[in-house]
């Protein structure tokens, strides 16, 4: 998995979890929460759909790694790619 | 013996909302509820092949699509709920009525806003002042310690009979205690009602409980009906099982009980808790249900959707010392609400006032429906004062009614002294004397319809998701 592809990923998850946020011109490099209206909850949602649809799990200590798309990409990628 | 990793007592509101979380990331969960239907304190039953609402009058919280970080808004999103599904229609618009003033308010602000300056000319600038003070009260701040709201507002209001006006909603539509409440809880009741605003599905709350059903049936919950639990054991400070009505034994992880706390302390054997009278809850209410083959504009009532009404200057939220209290109440007309096309097929009319447990659980049964009939007209006559008056002779006109008491409440929720608002002291955090037990619901203390979701949302979060 490329690091775009991840991010199509969290995305989709964001998506699902939040759909009435307009998800189109997202900022990789700028928080999430910055630019969406997403709380604690909506993170904790993130991190379990994670676990429950791709295997993946984010333990409570590395939660901020999530801030930003491109954070989550560079977290995420390699325990993606460590799964096959 | 059959286990689960979750058991959650009660079918209502908050349990529903609390097994959708669970069920929707994978935990073994069920739900035991020992009345027949769902829903809890705010249900539906049938009557003489009419469906008949009880509890909610409204949903609270209203906000328009688009307005982000409110209630409303977590509670679809974290049970996977849309907007479109729910199909709520706005409230046309309510009143405060007391005897020597009336103000009028909406889902906009401002209205209420314009009728607090035409009305209280003096006390503008102190009301916008509290507005804005609740405005920006953190969200979090539910462990603040106890605040009284009335000291609060005082703060900013002069005129006791604003302050009263102000008051009589909040405290109908959620508090557990009398006369004042704390700060942080009327911070939510004041968001909900005045800030946010009203609205319902068409079909009422039955349309809210079944999609809550069908997603907690979608995502793998199960679900006792008719099966109540009727003892928690425990061993080491913990929850061990569960006993249920008919002898069978459950084991489970984690209990998450909706049942109350002082009702959840009493199914733990030898469990002795102090203050367990104290946190019993001490108001209950009645209400009466009007039901007419025409339109109640067709009658003259107007298109209030929700009246609070108080007779005299003084307004009291206590238990009641007679068996209804009929100086104030809430009169709920359903048919108002901005439908569109579509309308209700009958004219509803719901008369809500505070009434005193004991006396209602005190009469013999041919007593107690002769008082029933004898205190639906006292209420009525009290309720009708503050509606327009009437073009026809309501009694010809009715149908059908009915009438639910404290009774009533106690018989089919189990809800001690049929308090719907619970005890006076909540559990925020929802945790209780038990490591594996916790409560959600009215006892724990988040507010109304939104905030009982609200609520077993956040305990399924906090106390099984994130641990």
């Amino acid at each position: 998995m490329t690091n775009d592809e991840c991010k199509k990923v969290v995305l989709e998850i964001i998506a699902e979890i939040a759909p009435d946020e307009d998800l189109s011109d997202v900022n990789p490099d700028v928080a999430l929460r910055e630019q969406l209206d997403l709380d604690s909850m909506d993170f904790l949602d993130i991190v379990m759909e994670l676990r429950k649809k791709h295997g993946i799990e984010v333990p409570e200590a590395d939660y901020g790694e999530l801030a930003s798309l491109g954070s989550c990409a560079a977290y995420l990628t390699p325990k993606f790619n460590a799964l096959v | 013996m059959e286990r689960y990793e979750v058991a959650i007592i009660g079918a209502g509101m908050s349990g529903l909302a609390a097994g959708i979380r669970l069920a929707h990331f994978g935990k073994k969960v069920c739900i035991f509820e020992r009345h027949y239907a769902p829903g809890g304190l705010n249900s539906f039953y049938s009557k003489e092949g009419r469906k008949y609402d009880v509890g909610l009058h409204a949903m609270t919280n209203f906000v328009k699509p688009g307005v982000k970080g409110t209630p409303l808004g977590k509670i679809l999103r974290q049970l996977r709920i849309s907007r479109e599904e729910l199909d709520l229609s706005e409230q046309v618009g309510s009143r405060i009525a007391f005897t020597d003033a009336d103000l009028r308010f909406s889902n906009d602000f401002e209205l209420l806003e314009s009728e607090v300056e035409r009305v209280f000319p003096r006390e503008i600038d102190g009301f916008r002042g509290l507005a804005a003070e609740i405005r920006s009260y953190p969200d979090a701040k539910l462990d603040a310690p106890y605040l009284s709201a009335r000291s609060v507002v005082r703060n900013w209001i002069n005129d006791s009979l604003l302050e009263d006006m102000l008051f009589c909603p909040l405290m109908y539509y959620g508090s557990s205690t009398e006369d004042d409440m704390d700060f942080s809880q009327f911070v939510v009741m004041f968001r909900s009602i005045f800030l946010e605003g009203f609205a319902r599905p068409l079909d009422g709350i039955r349309k809210m409980i079944r999609l809550l059903l069908d997603r907690y049936r979608k995502a793998g919950g199960i679900r006792r009906m008719n099966t109540g639990i009727s003892k928690l054991e425990t061993s080491d400070g913990r929850i061990s099982r569960l006993i249920l009505d008919d002898g069978k034994e459950v084991e489970a992880e984690i209990v998450i009980s909706s049942a109350g706390l002082p009702e959840t302390y009493r199914l733990i054997e030898g469990f002795e808790n102090e203050s367990a009278e104290d946190l019993e809850g001490k108001l209950s209410f009645t209400e009466t249900i009007s039901i007419f083959e025409r339109q109640p504009a067709d009658f003259g009532w107007g298109d209030d959707t929700i009246v609070f009404f108080n007779q005299g200057s003084e307004f009291e939220y206590r238990n009641s010392r007679e068996t209804v209290d009929l100086r104030s109440g809430v009169i709920c007309i359903p048919n108002n609400f901005e439908y569109g096309e579509r309308s209700l097929d009958e004219g509803i009319v719901r008369v809500t006032c505070l009434a005193n447990y004991d006396q209602w659980i005190g009469y013999e049964e041919d007593e107690y429906l002769n008082e029933k009939v004898r205190w639906n007209e006292r209420i009525w006559q009290s309720a009708s004062q503050f509606m327009p008056p009437s073009s026809l002779e309501y009694e010809k006109e009715r149908i059908a009614w009915d009438m639910f008491t404290p009774k009533t409440v106690e018989r089919y929720t189990w809800h001690a002294r049929g308090a719907i608002y619970g005890s006076p002291s909540k559990m925020k955090d929802g945790t209780t004397e038990f490591d594996n037990l916790f409560v959600c619901g009215t006892d724990q203390g988040y507010l109304g319809i939104v905030g009982s979701m609200l609520s077993g949302i956040a305990m399924a979060n906090q106390h099984v998701l994130r641990a």
